[in-house]
Order: C-alpha cells, then sequence, then structure tokens
C-alpha cells in the first residue's frame, strides 16, 4: 500500500495524458487500462442484477402482502424498474460528484471529459445509450435462436457488433464507440495515502557519505530505493544494502541494512534535490553530464 | 531544527501537509455526497486549498524527488480539479433548462434529418401498402406471425372491428403501456446507437417500420375500415412515430457526422454530434414514455373514433408547437 499506483503496467508513460488547468499546471492524468474498463463493467453488471433481484423479491413480497390484488400494476412497475435500471444506473453514478458507478469507484477510475471542462449530462447521456450497441445487440445475436434467424446472419450480425465490443482496443486512447461519441475518457483519479517523509526525524546511523559515494547514483535509482524502504522487505534490503556497499566501496560497513540504507536514502537526496536547485537533473547513474 | 535532518523539500512538505489533509477531508465528503456536512467555512476555503495543492505540487515537482509527494500531490490535485471545475448543475436545474430550451433546440437543430427519416418511414408505408393491396400474400412478408396476432388479410371483418374497439378495464394494461415503453424506448436507442455504421441499420429500422405499418393499413382499408383503423394508431401513434422518426434523425445526425465530418476531424465531428444527439435521445425516451401511457390507457378506454382523432390532433399540435413554435433565440 505504498504510493505505488495500482495497475500501473509496463510503460505507465504511454497511459499519460496531458490536462493543463486554468492555473497552467499539468495534472498528468493517467488512462484505464481496457482490462479495468472490461472488470469495472462486468463488475457493474453483476451489481445491475443483484439490484434488479432484490427488486423481484421486493415486488413479490409486496405483491403478496397484498394478496395478489394489485399484481398487475406491481409487474407494470417491475417492467418500468427493469427499463430504468438497465439504462439509468450507468447514467445516474456518473452525473454524481464522483462521476463514477460503483465498479468504477472500487477500481478508482473516473469519467473525464476529453477536452479537460466539465462532464455534462449530455456527455454522459451520449457515452450510455451508445452502451446498447456495443453490449447488448451483440448479446442479442447470441441469444437468437437459429431457427428464426439463419445462422449466417446472426454470426454475421456477431461478427460486425463484435467490431464495436473490441474497439477500445485498437486506439490508443482506449475510447469505445460511447465515449468517443459523447467526447469523454476514463482516467485513474486514486485516492493517494501519504506515506511518512523517509527524510524526517533523526537518522539512527550518522553516517557520512563522501561527494564520490554521493555521485554513484541518480533520480531513477534513488526512487527505487525510496520503494525498497517503503515495502520493508528485510531480504530485497540486504540485497539492495550490499550493492550499494560494494558500489560505493563501504563493504566493511556493519552498520545494519535498514539504518545504513536511510542514511544513504536522506544523503543521496539532499545532494541530488540540492543539485536540482541548481538545474541540474541526473536521471540515472549514467548520467554523468 | 536540530534534530531532523534540514532537507529543503522535508521542511516544504511539514509546512503544508495540515493543508492538504484538510483538502482531503473536505474532498472525502464531497465524493460521498457528504456535502451537508461540509461548514461554510470549509466551502468557501475549496478553491484557496485546490490552488494552493496546485501550487505545492508543481513546486514539489522542482525541489523534492519524494516520489510518494508527488504521487499523492497529483491525485490531491486532480481531485481537487474536477471538484473545482467540474461544474455540476442539480438535478432539476438541468431538468428546467432542458425542457425549456435545449431540447426543442437541439430538435429544431435536426430538421433536415428529421425530415430524411420520415420520409424513410413514409416510403416504408408507401411500398408495403401497394404491395399488398395488389398481393396480399405479401403482408406475411413484412409482418411477423406473433405480431399480427390474427390481424391478417385472412380474419374476417368483424374480428378485425373487434381488435380496434375491444375495451378493457385498466387493471391489465398498466402492465401492458409499461411493457411497450420498455419495447419502443429499446429500439429507438438502437435506432439511434445504429446510426454511427454510417445510417444505413437506421434506415432499415425506419422503413422496415413503415412497411408493417403499411401492411396493417392495407388489410384495414381492404375492409373498409381504415377510418377507425386510423383513430386507434394515430392516438399514440403521433408521439411514437414522431419519437422513432427523431431517433432515426439522431442516429443519421451521428453517422454522417462521421462519414462527412466537414472542416473538423471526424473525432471532434462526432462529439459535436453526438452531444446534439444524444440531448435529442433523452428527450425520445420521455416521448415513448407518454406514447406508451396513451397507448396502454387512452387507446384501450377510449372507443370513439372521433375522440380519438381529437386526441391524436391535439398531441400533433403539441409537439409541433413545442418544438417548432418556440422563440429562435434562448
Amino acid at each position: 500500500m505504498s504510493g505505488v499506483a495500482r495497475g500501473e503496467g509496463l510503460n505507465p508513460a504511454r497511459r499519460i495524458r496531458e490536462l493543463v488547468t486554468p492555473e497552467g499546471v499539468d495534472l498528468n492524468l493517467v488512462l484505464a487500462e481496457a482490462s479495468e474498463r472490461a472488470t469495472a463493467f462486468l463488475l457493474d453488471v453483476v451489481f445491475i442484477v443483484l439490484a434488479l433481484v432484490a427488486m423481484t423479491i421486493g415486488l413479490s413480497i409486496l405483491a403478496a402482502m397484498l394478496h395478489f390484488a394489485a399484481a398487475a400494476y406491481l409487474a407494470a412497475l417491475w417492467v418500468l424498474g427493469f427499463f430504468f435500471i438497465r439504462l439509468f444506473y450507468f447514467t445516474a453514478f456518473e452525473m454524481g460528484a464522483r462521476a463514477a458507478t460503483p465498479a468504477k469507484r472500487m477500481l478508482g477510475l473516473r469519467v473525464v471529459a476529453r477536452s479537460g471542462g466539465p462532464l455534462t449530462a449530455n456527455a454522459i447521456f451520449a457515452r450510455n445509450a451508445m452502451r446498447e450497441l456495443e453490449v447488448f445487440l451483440p448479446l442479442t445475436f447470441v441469444a437468437t435462436k437459429s431457427d428464426s434467424v439463419d445462422l449466417w446472419i446472426s454470426v454475421f450480425g456477431l461478427v460486425w457488433s463484435g467490431v464495436f465490443v473490441f474497439f477500445p482496443l485498437f486506439n490508443r486512447d482506449r475510447l469505445r464507440i460511447g465515449d468517443i461519441v459523447a467526447g469523454t475518457w476514463v482516467v485513474h483519479t486514486p485516492r493517494r495515502i501519504l506515506g511518512i517523509d523517509l527524510a524526517a526525524g533523526t537518522p539512527a546511523a550518522q553516517l557520512v557519505f563522501d561527494r564520490t559515494a554521493l555521485e554513484a547514483y541518480g533520480i531513477r535509482e534513488l526512487s527505487v530505493l525510496e520503494s525498497v524502504l517503503r515495502a520493508k522487505e528485510p531480504g530485497t534490503m540486504r540485497e539492495v544494502a550490499d550493492r550499494i556497499r560494494r558500489k560505493i566501496g563501504r563493504t566493511g560497513d556493519a552498520t545494519p541494512d535498514a539504518e545504513f540504507l536511510s542514511a544513504y536514502y536522506v544523503a543521496l537526496r539532499r545532494h541530488l534535490e540540492s543539485r536540482l536547485l541548481l538545474g541540474r537533473r541526473k536521471r540515472d547513474k549514467f548520467d554523468t553530464t | 531544527m536540530s534534530s531532523g535532518p534540514d532537507l529543503k523539500s522535508h521542511r516544504f512538505r511539514a509546512e503544508r501537509e495540515a493543508d492538504w489533509q484538510r483538502l482531503e477531508r473536505i474532498l472525502d465528503h464531497f465524493e460521498r455526497g457528504l456535502t451537508t456536512r461540509l461548514t461554510d467555512d470549509e466551502v468557501i476555503a475549496i478553491p484557496v486549498l485546490y490552488r494552493s495543492a496546485l501550487s505545492a505540487l508543481s513546486t514539489a515537482r522542482a525541489v523534492s524527488l519524494d516520489d510518494n509527494l508527488i504521487a499523492y500531490l497529483e491525485s490531491l490535485a486532480t481531485r481537487a480539479y474536477f471538484c473545482v471545475y467540474g461544474t455540476r448543475v442539480t438535478a432539476r436545474e438541468w431538468l428546467a433548462r432542458f425542457l425549456a430550451h435545449d431540447w426543442p433546440a437541439a430538435v429544431r437543430g435536426l430538421w433536415r434529418e428529421t425530415i430524411v427519416s420520415a420520409l424513410f418511414v413514409i416510403l416504408g408505408t408507401i411500398v408495403s401498402f401497394a404491395l399488398v393491396q395488389r398481393d396480399s400474400q405479401w403482408f406475411y412478408a413484412f409482418v411477423a406471425r406473433s405480431l399480427a396476432g390474427g390481424r391478417d388479410p385472412a380474419a374476417s371483418t368483424e374480428a378485425l372491428r373487434s381488435a380496434l374497439f375491444d375495451t378493457h378495464s385498466a387493471d391489465g394494461l398498466a402492465f401492458f403501456s409499461s411493457f411497450l415503453f420498455s419495447h419502443n424506448a429499446e429500439i429507438a436507442i438502437l435506432a439511434f446507437s445504429l446510426g454511427i455504421a454510417c445510417c444505413l441499420p437506421t434506415t432499415f429500422l425506419l422503413v422496415s417500420n413503415g412497411l408493417v405499418l403499411g401492411a396493417f393499413v392495407a388489410v384495414y382499408a381492404s375492409h373498409d375500415l381504415a377510418l377507425p383503423f386510423g383513430g386507434w394508431l394515430l392516438i399514440h401513434g403521433v408521439t411514437e412515430l414522431f419519437a422513432v422518426i427523431l431517433a432515426g434523425a439522431a442516429g443519421f445526425r451521428v453517422g454522417w457526422s462521421l462519414a462527412f465530418p466537414g472542416e473538423l476531424s471526424r473525432l471532434d465531428a462526432l462529439r459535436t454530434a453526438g452531444h446534439q444527439a444524444a440531448l435529442v435521445m433523452a428527450g425520445v425516451v420521455a416521448m415513448l414514455a407518454a406514447a406508451g401511457l396513451l397507448e396502454g390507457f387512452a387507446r384501450q378506454l377510449i372507443a370513439s373514433t372521433p375522440l380519438r382523432y381529437a386526441i391524436a390532433s391535439a398531441t400533433a399540435l403539441l409537439w409541433g408547437l413545442y418544438f417548432y413554435g418556440g422563440k429562435r433565440q434562448p
């Protein structure tokens, strides 16, 4: 549960999109993967089915309590409820402050206008009306029995609608047809927890590192070291500590691994940050400019 | 600062952390919809805290090498951004604006597509009427047996007449009308969403709708029942057919903008068309609900043909005035 984003792929840079606020700061939005979108949708379908089952049971109990006097009205209510839950489940939740269905919330996703502006009700309606084409139409082709319609027609229909189902896989932004029509995309906005500052508090080991020891690594190695320190895995810590000791020529050092690493982290961060203030950003250990 | 290591990025964080935590707490309430739990002070503080989080983010990117801190600030600033700039109207304001201006304006904007869409339905009706008149066997090509329900060319005049004037008690009608509504709404949404495939499936849906219509008219006309059939059909049909035609028009607009985007890029053209079409569609669902009520209740309870025609023309007048009679400017 450190600061590492859930579901960050092998190359997260490809999924980052610019969103510059009116104040001029780029928020670096991270697009949701197709797999996450699919997971969220399937979870939502489960929730919808549960809601329908609950509605059916509730109305049946109500009908039984009324001794089936108003059964026809309750049946009408059921049909309407079915329609509205199916059509407006997505729309209603995405119009909320979090702009996400319950499953999207669980996965830390939200719907965002591609322009960066406010997400309008029209856009939400459009993206969810297109779902009818993307999901329910293929389902009807699957469900159609081959005796009423020619088998080949339903196969053709299935292939044709498959184009829409798999559409998000064939564009960089993972847009489905509904996203294109509505001008939206789905991004990660997970709640992050602010971890402790690893540079806070008095270091247990008062180690002094000379300049060559601090020149050995760059920003990328510092960030790896940060994640090692946050994960607190003893095996990894030993391995990393040994490696650093060898690299900076401190093989005889007997300080415990955790203390050594955190002391080196603070020293390296101080060194790199002071160079950063002077405008020199040492990317990694190979960056010798 | 005698104890801690004196890193600039550490002091930077220590000075601002309380503000970030305050903003985070406010956002947690806001995102869960618990806005009533926020005090006035907190609501007023949101934009201020948002801007300070944003400037902290850009400073942190410049001076800090703490990944966790930067990731946290990015997430906090993004959440606050959507809270501040994701200006949302309440459902009531949106509905009022939608009914008073947005929907009629969007429908007016689609007038060309509406005409084309209506022509396709009329074309289907005329073709099937002519074919069934010449050879009644055509009827079975256009109308599924389950839909016809015995109202086919082989039926007697008496059977056809009774189908038109059978009045029921209101009890079973609620189910019937809600079923009709959700069925029709699905067809209309399909006509819209299929428009993206270069209008062709939408055209097919509209024409086949007309084919069914024309076939029934021909059967009833052959028994001199065209006039009562018109009343039976139009009492709800004015609203329903109009809604289907508008759904088709919305589909055409989307498909057309994909095929011929003009000066915009295809993506932008689709987005512009999609927003307008979605507005129309939201209204179409409402129209179909009205049509379902008219079909389920009014038609089954009112057996008089003149009265049916009166209601039909009243609805036609209402929709016409509402959509096309308003002021051009908002």
